[in-house]
């Protein structure tokens, strides 16, 4: 019991949610136990989704569902979510919406959308493997989230290694590039 | 809708496509046959990986076979080199979540990749394999794990340190041996390292409190980098204010510094963080919240809607306990009405509803009507219990918060929201008088056109029991009528029932009402008939203007004094065992078994208007009156008094838990134990409470009920009567020592051993005090209540409360002493104000209305004054109260 009270007082990640335009899945993360079975996450997947529709999501957003916090942000047709506990500090929650939504950003070479995501799919798994691991979080800047899955693309591919340059020269120049990036799209 | 934003409609004409269409999992699972391949296409084996994982992804699940098969073939590409296809292996691994014999096939190629020269190879490595391991594995790798933890490289540290962080909720004894290589990673210039390595060296120490409070003082003065870590420690360090408790000497808080200066932090996060625990700290001051407020405040207009949402959701909870503390944000509050967030809106009305004040509801109702039309149904509902609440603080206001409800009431709305709306209502006629006959008619005209069968009937049973008391009861005539004619014919019953009711109260109206349920004689349901037909007869349905009779009075509006679930296994046994004999309803055991205990599941949690059904709104009071009086010692005591709040007499979590309620009569005091056993091996049996009053001389016991069986988790009551002199407010001390037979119980059978021991468990003492013979009974205009009772038996006197704490601190104990109900809000103290006047207003044992005027004064060395104003129905009330408040 008391170990259980103390992974409380940790900031913990219930799941991160990428839904395309019809809140179908692009790729779903969950870390806690809250949605057992798999209709219960796309049901919860789903009210997420209603709920924050009618939204203009074009900068982060929150909403409460269920006892849990959630964060979003949409762009064209992807909408990006991340939950927490009802009690978690919301601005740490921003804080991994941020990271991830710049990752994925950089990983779509600024094409952020649906067919870009799926086309490159494995990346962004990566991504969700580099930020939270079993909802502790692992690391929240978006540059180096992307940088860590994006190195270990294929490295016999021509294309992906000059891009796999790219994002390390990127990265270790501008550290703060992903979120210009965003603020770039917004205009 | 916000639809056309997501489509780029212009070069989409493709719509429909995607790498995975058509996707099947027996094509893919085909394809993963490249992995045995003698040549690697690490290329094509990344993708049919990605595959995969996009099944699993999309809940897509394989058989065991299925995945076992997946699994070995996975293992085998550890023989390519190439770095993309081996995260890609480790990720697949991960998500197969192998068992415990397939483990052991890539543990040591995983071990070999965890002492990799590739940093990115080792930080997977250890994070996939501490996922997948067991215990037994974990002692070869133990060595691996320590030199991860101090690793250089950031990512293999952090990979290590939250590995350890899952590891120690299976295998603690192992995780804690690395103590010495956390601390030194706590150190760690790397932010994201300090802020993993501070959350597992926390969580190993958690149990020694005192190693906790060394690491936060340590850290608290040390420069913490991660803004997460630093969040961590404020986290850690609001524990260990919380179990440390105040310097009250002093007034000083240990660690408060630490947190005001964390307000300061550059990162947003922090500081809210730190104000969100400053928020909480027990018995927090308004000079300690004062800070904190006033950044949440600057977050109130931030352009971030997540920042806005935090700040007005924490000023929220503070608004319950400290209204006044917030209102210095209430205009930011109120631009946030108009937020597009509409979340944030909601919890901005709600905060400004619990913090206005009685001047301001007017404005705010305003705004908020404009509101209410496009906020969901569940925003509605928090802000008609909002208005609930406002409008029990301030009754004086109830004609507009009224008006408010019975707009909203029209509007449409789900059965969720109609019920909150009914409910508040209901309770706002049952504790504001003046507001009775506006709101029944309220109720009544929304039954004209209400969809919802529930309210309706609801509504008809309280419209019966209270329409007959108002000034002019032929009014809800036609209402009642309207539903026998219109409606289905459950509504249609209960309408018949509410005519009897009016009948059988008025005398004059008998005559007209006979006429109508004469029609309802004629309805083409049997059970509106049946009522008809019963109650005309017991009415004496010959037309004429008679009294009713007494007894048929106590059967139209008296309740069920029978557990509905006694009746029902009785009727159950009756049918089963047919006989030439009616049931007698007296066959009925009375006595209540596990009766659950609301009061103690819910503390100060208004009774909810209709929340009892079918009998009705009932409150705490009548389920105890209806329990005291099913015990047939008890009976003869006359009419119940008051019921105190259940105190608890044994610490939390112990084998037994016991509080006691004491019920006040005139001559008696009744104690009602209600018990919990919560040991599962255990049943007691013939449960009884030893008394010892030597420290309460005015008491004599005169008789107590034991309690039968106890048996695990199903709470149980056993009572002690005491005989005291009639009308003295007696007080005293009483200790108690709880008896009973202990039996073993089988758990797996449930059935428990014939033998039993004896044995004892000592309670906590009790006391009976003052407040206990007074009712908290409010008055919706004070100033007419206290000019009306006249200056006959007015006692003034002043007081000296000696130093205290604050004006507030001062102003509650007070009205604590005297158990009295403030009025008009004043029980509110306004920050930093000297001088306060409180109203209160109550009911004094042998029914004696008392009404107080409290004024305060505090000067610079925190010294209370205090001017007591009493008046009352008798001198020696008056007097009394001013020896509680002297002997206080």
């Amino acid at each position: 019991m008391a170990t259980f009270l103390s992974r409380e007082v940790c900031p913990t990640i219930k799941n991160i949610l990428l839904l395309d335009s019809e809140g179908k899945r692009v790729a779903v993360k969950y870390y806690s136990n809250d949605w057992p079975t798999n209709s219960a996450k796309l049901a919860f997947e789903k009210s997420v989704f209603t709920k924050t529709q009618k939204t203009n999501a074009r900068t982060e957003e929150i909403a409460m569902l269920e006892n849990n916090i959630i964060v979003y942000r949409f762009v064209q047709d992807l909408h990006f979510f991340v939950t927490g506990g009802d009690d978690e500090n919301e601005l740490i929650l921003a804080t991994v919406l941020h990271g991830f939504f710049d990752a994925v950003t950089l990983i779509l070479r600024n094409n952020v959308e649906q067919r870009e995501a799926l086309e490159n799919l494995d990346l962004i798994l990566l991504c969700l493997d580099e930020i939270v691991d079993g909802g502790m979080i692992l690391e929240t800047d978006g540059s180096i989230i992307a940088g860590k899955a994006a190195t270990n693309s294929n490295m016999d591919d021509g294309a992906s290694l000059s891009e796999q340059v790219n994002v390390k020269w990127l990265y270790a120049f501008f550290p703060f590039l992903g979120r210009t990036v965003c603020f770039g799209r917004r205009e | 809708m916000a639809q056309p934003l997501v489509k780029k409609d212009d070069d989409r004409d493709d719509e429909e496509y995607s790498p995975f269409l058509g996707i099947e999992k027996g094509a893919v699972l085909q394809e993963a046959r490249v992995f045995n391949d003698p040549q690697l296409d690490a290329r094509r084996c990344s993708q049919v990986i990605t595959k995969l994982l996009y099944l699993l992804n999309q809940g897509e699940t394989f058989t065991k076979i299925e995945a076992t098969e997946v699994f070995f073939s996975v293992t085998k590409l550890f023989q390519s080199r190439d770095i993309g296809l081996r995260r890609m292996v480790y990720l697949m691994i991960k998500e197969l979540s192998p068992s415990a014999d397939e483990v052991i096939i890539v543990t040591s190629s995983l071990m070999k990749d965890m002492n990799s020269r590739t940093d990115m190879y080792r930080a997977n490595a250890i994070r996939v394999l501490c996922r997948i391991t067991d215990g037994t594995l974990l002692t070869q790798i133990e060595r691996y794990l320590k030199q991860a933890i101090v690793d250089k490289n950031p990512v293999v540290a952090s990979a290590a340190l939250v590995s350890g962080i899952h590891l120690l909720q299976t295998n603690p004894e192992i995780v804690k041996r690395w103590s010495n290589e956390v601390q030194e990673a706590v150190q760690s210039r790397a932010a994201l390292v300090q802020f993993h390595a501070l959350a597992l060296l926390h969580q190993i120490r958690q149990n020694d409190r005192l190693a906790v409070s060394k690491l936060v003082t340590s850290l608290t003065k040390g420069t913490v980098r991660s803004p997460l870590a630093q969040c961590l420690l404020i986290r850690y360090t609001s524990q260990v204010i919380r179990e440390s408790g105040v310097n009250t000497q002093t007034g000083d808080r240990p660690f408060y510094d630490y947190l005001e200066g964390c307000l300061r932090h550059k990162a947003e996060m922090v500081i809210f963080e730190a104000a969100r625990a400053i928020t909480v700290l027990s018995g927090v001051t308004t000079r300690e919240l004062t800070p904190a407020i006033t950044v949440l405040q600057l977050f109130l207009s931030s352009s971030k809607p997540v920042l806005r949402f935090a700040a007005v959701r924490t000023l929220n909870k503070v608004a319950m306990t400290h209204p006044m503390a917030v209102t210095n944000c209430n205009i930011d509050m109120e631009s946030l009405i108009s937020d597009q967030n509409r979340s944030i809106a909601t919890l901005a009305i709600t905060t400004l509803l619990k913090t206005g004040n009685e001047s301001s509801v007017d404005r705010l109702m305003k705004q908020i009507t404009n509101f209410m039309s496009d906020i969901a149904d569940e925003f509605k509902i928090v802000v008609v219990d909002a208005i609930r609440s406002l409008c029990l603080k301030f009754p004086l206001k109830y004609r507009s918060l009224m008006n408010f409800l019975s707009n909203i009431l029209r509007e449409e709305g789900g059965f969720e929201y109609k019920k909150a709306i009914v409910d508040s209502i209901v309770i706002l006629i049952r504790d504001i008088p003046d507001a009775k006959e506006s709101g029944l008619l309220h109720l009544c005209e929304f039954i004209e056109d209400c969809e919802f069968t529930y309210l309706s009937t609801q509504i008809l049973h309280f419209l019966g029991n209270e329409g007959p008391k108002t000034s002019d009861p032929s009014k809800y005539i036609r209402y009642i009528y309207n539903r026998v004619i219109l409606e289905n014919a459950t509504v249609r019953a209960s309408a018949v029932s509410t005519l009897a009711k009016f009948g059988a109260m008025i005398d004059s109206l008998k005559p007209r009402i006979f006429i109508l349920l004469r029609r309802c004689l004629f309805d083409n349901d049997d059970e509106v008939r049946d009522r008809a037909t019963l109650y005309l007869n017991t009415l004496g349905g010959d037309g004429s203007v008679v009294e009713t009779d007494k007894d048929v009075k106590e059967f139209l509006f008296g309740s069920l004094d029978i557990p509905l679930t006694n009746m029902e296994t009785s009727l159950k046994n009756y049918i089963q065992n047919p006989s030439e004999e009616p049931f007698d309803i007296n066959s009925v055991p009375k006595e209540v078994k596990s009766q659950p205990l609301v009061e103690k599941k819910a503390p100060g949690k208004k009774p909810t208007g209709l929340g009892a059904p079918p009998t009705g709104p009932t409150s705490t009071a009548d389920t105890y009156e209806r329990i005291l009086s099913s015990i047939p010692e008890f009976t003869s005591f006359g009419k119940l008094f008051k019921s105190s709040a259940p105190v608890e007499l044994t610490e939390a979590e112990t084998e037994y838990a016991v509080n006691v309620v004491k019920h006040i009569f005139d001559r008696h005091v009744v104690f009602q134990y209600n018990c919990t056993n919560t040991i599962p091996e255990q049943l007691l049996e013939n449960v009884f409470v030893i008394v010892d009053a030597s420290e309460a001389e005015e008491f004599s016991e005169v008789g107590s009920k034991p309690l039968k069986s106890l048996p695990y988790d199903t709470p149980g009551q056993t009572f002690v009567a005491f005989e005291k002199p009639e009308g003295v407010p007696a007080v005293g001390k009483f200790s108690n020592m709880l008896r009973f037979t202990v039996k073993e119980v089988d758990t797996s059978t449930g059935e428990a051993e014939d033998d039993g021991v004896e044995d004892e468990y000592q309670l906590e003492d009790f006391e009976v005090v003052a407040a206990d013979y007074m009712v908290k009974v409010g008055v919706s205009n004070f100033r007419n209540a206290w000019e009306s009772m006249g200056p006959d038996f007015e006692r003034i006197d002043e007081y000296g409360l000696g130093p205290r704490e604050s004006l507030a601190e001062a102003v509650s104990t007070v009205i604590n002493l005297l158990g009295m109900q403030p009025c008009e809000g004043t029980e509110v103290v306004p920050s930093n104000s000297r001088s306060h006047s409180c109203l209160l207003s109550g009911l004094y044992i042998g029914n004696m209305k008392v009404l107080v005027r409290l004024s305060f004064g505090i000067d610079a060395s925190k010294e209370v004054a205090m001017k007591l104003a009493v008046r009352s129905e008798d001198e020696n009330v008056s007097d009394t109260i001013h020896d509680i408040v002297a002997s206080g």
